[in-house]
């Protein structure tokens, strides 16, 4: 006699044109545990997911919910089955209250006479129960991304059910706000719940998961005990070889000052930010979200309206008003937001990768079409991107694929100077080992990078220099041989 | 070089395989069809057919580029009413020679093009809500100044554009043949055409990608309006006078071509070549309705459920494709 799983998924295969997404997938969760789900982007996880869900119909497989066969054919049907999903992106109504948002559908009273008070009511009565502080009465435009991260979960917890599935719902919240996630986790595993977890983080396996399953192209590769699992036996597991070197990064002596900036300011978020960048090096930016770091870049690169402070690009003053400006004097940023400030979704990877160089191979009414993809093949192995094809969707790229393309999308302007706003960020482990090889090569050869990030093991394992910014203000700069997570956490909050 | 033009062609047919065969069956059916079978495949009305929907594909080319860069254009009709009667009226009211009176029109064109073009970039209101209100005005315009009656204008230059021909060939042919061709080259061969499908396709990543969002918006805007205004030269010389209420409805005619030529709504993707077939399917039909004597009444639900089909089979094809 096995052991009775709350809910076990066998042999579940699904296709899409041209790409087989799943193939014999297998998962099992008990009742009460935190269950992991690792792997890289594009490894399935997502796509399996949504066959759990109702979103998708598997060609193959069967799924069992306390022993019981079930047939999840619809989201209807996936809750009806008791299973719930906090999507990674947000699907609430802005316009909406949130206790609106949270009985969407299911609204109290008759169909044509919804008993507002009553709803409201019971919204207020979850979120207290959970101690979110969180007013059921508010739109959730007004609501921070954190908060309306919490208001998801609520909402996925009010239906009762006895499988939730949180599909990376730390990315975007603040420790803190981690901290209280982890303890309504908890709440819930103790009440028999049993939670499928998808995360990159690997820390906070280690602090909320019983148990993980590794996947990789589209296949489960194995089930481990977290307590008793290594996280470099994980690692290799996802990737499926060793990882000798995450953070690659040769130290050398830096050349002269090519980037100073002064008493930089946008008259909103950023209020007094000064730093230099020397050639060769690259500069690290922390610092908590909201502090200015991004909002400097922009103020930099051409993007702020109202951008006053002195900038100096090798020494001659230059005024820049606008990125082609920025371009000129060779600085490339890679923005933050790859959805919504970086990818041409619908179009292909070569459209996405020659935008920044048209003046390359359109001239005088005619396109070079040889030239383009040479330059589209050029970034596409420089960066290691895997696309089927350079006419591939991007939108149909992994996350880490998609960043890499972003990247050398700048790396074709051919800068002296390279901004990268969160460059790791939705992008696999893999990806980022291989996106850090790439930065180091590229100030060996000469090249100056600014990076910010909110990821601190990164920061410090990867810049010559760490600025530290808090409320528009750089508060400090650290040595890399003085950087530690505890100075950057006191300047960040000084 | 010809494999790569070979090339261009099979992909062509390739991306827009389901519109033509429905404009193929459209005329195979027309040539078998009783009623119709002796009279449409004639060179007379195969010219005519073009010499009527000249003006539309003017419009849909301009649509085209307004809907990849995420927009519309309703004021496009209303422009052809009111450059047709400015081009009417010069010579007419004036005494001014019609190529003035040619130049006059695009003028009026342009003009309507720019504001629409200035009010969207400088403002947050939607084109929709824009160029609806353009749309009413330059109608009004057109009303007052003629007072709601057509300006006759009966000389053979005016006549040329729209009803002349050149050699053999109907004027409005060899200008649409020639539209079409600047329309390709400037979306395929220019960095504009590239910077219309980023826009389209997402306008923030576009202005961190150093492109000048307003000024691609505003250039576009003001294209499609002057060819609303050459549109209205063709058509106030086909009917030899200026009408105040030439071009109603045209503006939805043109959507229609685009969105049947497979041109997604939502903007940063869709491609001219899709838009030519689409102006020949909803001209093919107007024309073989005509020619089967369906009751005019009639036609307006016929053309509506057509242009659901076609819509619907692009959107299945594209599913089955995983686009």
């Amino acid at each position: 006699m096995s052991e009775q799983y709350l809910l076990e998924m066998k042999g579940i295969s699904k296709s899409f044109p041209g790409v087989k997404a799943l193939q014999n997938v297998g998962l099992q969760l008990r009742a009460g545990e935190v269950h992991a789900l690792l792997g890289e982007n594009g490894a399935g996880k997502s796509t399996l997911i949504k066959v759990l869900g109702g979103i998708y119909h598997a060609e193959e497989g069967e799924i069992y919910v306390e022993g019981q066969k079930v047939r999840i054919d619809s989201v209807a049907a996936a809750r009806l089955a008791g299973v719930s999903i906090v999507h990674q992106e947000l699907v609430l109504v802005p316009y909406m209250t949130v206790a609106e948002n949270i009985f969407l559908g299911r609204e109290p009273g008759s169909r044509f006479n919804i008993h507002r008070a009553k709803m409201t009511e019971e919204a207020q009565k979850l979120l207290d129960a959970y101690e979110m502080n969180i007013d059921a009465d508010a739109l959730v435009e007004q609501l921070t991304i954190a908060q309306q991260q919490m208001v998801e979960i609520v909402k996925a917890i009010s239906f009762q059910s006895k499988i939730l599935v949180m599909d990376e719902p730390t990315s975007s919240i603040s420790d803190k706000e981690v901290g209280f996630l982890f303890e309504t986790m908890r709440m819930l595993t103790k009440k028999g719940v049993g939670i499928i977890y998808i995360s990159h983080k690997m820390s906070e396996l280690e602090e909320i998961c019983d148990r993980v399953t590794v996947m990789r192209d589209g296949q489960t590769v194995g089930t481990r005990e977290v307590k008793t699992t290594k996280k470099d036996d994980l690692i290799a597991l996802m990737v499926g070889r060793e990882l000798t070197n995450y953070y690659t990064r040769d130290y050398q002596e830096p050349g002269e000052v090519i980037l100073k900036c002064e008493h930089i300011s946008d008259g909103k978020m950023v209020k007094d930010a000064s730093f230099e960048l020397r050639k060769g090096e690259i500069i690290g930016f922390a610092g908590l979200v909201g502090a200015g770091r991004s909002e400097t870049m922009k103020a930099i690169f051409g993007l702020t309206p109202h951008m006053t402070g002195d900038v100096y690009v090798n020494g001659q003053k230059v005024h820049i008003r606008t990125p082609v400006e920025a371009l000129k004097y060779r600085i490339a940023l890679v923005p933050e937001s790859r959805k919504e400030e970086g990818l041409y979704r619908v179009q292909s990877v070569r459209f996405n990768s020659t935008i920044e160089v048209l003046g390359q191979f359109i001239r005088n009414l005619r396109v070079d079409v040889k030239k383009e993809e040479e330059i589209t093949q050029k970034y596409i192995d420089l960066m290691a991107t895997k696309t089927p094809s350079q006419e591939q969707i991007i939108g149909n790229l992994s996350g880490g694929n998609q960043q890499k393309v972003m990247i050398g999308r700048w790396l074709a302007t051919d800068p002296q100077i390279l901004i990268l706003d969160e460059p790791t960020r939705g992008v696999d482990v893999g990806a980022k080992a291989e996106i850090y090889a790439i930065m180091n090569e590229l100030v060996k050869k000469g090249m100056s990078i600014i990076m910010i990030s909110s990821e601190l093991p990164e920061i410090i394992n990867m810049s010559d220099r760490v600025y530290v910014m808090n409320e528009g203000r750089v508060t400090g700069c650290l040595d890399h041989e003085s950087v530690t997570q505890e100075a950057i956490m006191q300047l960040a909050a000084k | 070089m010809t494999s790569r033009m070979k090339n261009s062609v099979v992909k062509y047919f390739k991306d827009n395989i389901g519109i033509i065969i429905a404009l193929l069956l459209m005329c195979v059916f027309l040539v078998i069809f009783p009623t119709t079978r002796t009279t449409f495949l004639t060179p007379k009305n195969v010219f005519n057919i073009l010499r009527q929907n000249a003006s539309n594909l003017f419009l849909a080319t301009g649509m085209t580029m307004v809907i990849i860069l995420g927009g519309i254009e309703l004021s496009v009709g209303s422009v052809i009413a009111l450059s047709g009667c400015v081009a009417a009226g010069c010579v007419v009211n004036l005494g001014l020679p019609e190529i003035v009176g040619f130049a006059a029109a695009i003028g009026v064109g342009a003009l309507v093009g720019m504001f629409n073009g200035f009010v969207i970039c400088k403002t947050n209101i939607p084109p929709f809500i824009v160029t609806l209100a353009s749309m009413n005005i330059a109608k009004g315009i057109a009303l007052v100044y003629t007072q709601g009656a057509p300006i006759r204008c009966m000389t053979d230059a005016f006549k040329f554009p729209g009803a002349g021909y050149i050699g053999p060939v109907p004027t409005p042919v060899v200008l649409m043949i020639a539209i079409f061709i600047i329309a390709v080259l400037i979306v395929n061969r220019t960095q504009l055409g590239r910077h219309i499908y980023a826009v389209g396709g997402n306008a923030q990543a576009a202005q961190f990608s150093g492109i000048n969002v307003q000024k691609v918006k505003f250039i576009v805007y003001t294209y499609t309006g002057i060819m609303s205004g050459i549109a209205g030269i063709i058509v106030a010389s086909r009917l030899y006078s200026g009408q105040p209420t030439a071009g109603d409805g045209a503006e939805m005619d043109a959507i229609a071509a685009v969105v049947v030529g497979g041109t997604s709504m939502s903007g940063g993707s869709g491609r001219l070549g899709g838009t030519l077939i689409g102006v020949l399917i909803i001209g093919v039909l107007n024309n073989g309705l005509n020619l089967m004597g369906v009751d005019s009444n009639w036609q307006y639900i016929v053309k509506g459920v057509v242009i659901l089909l076609a819509v619907y089979v692009d959107f299945i094809r594209n599913r089955k494709a995983g686009r």
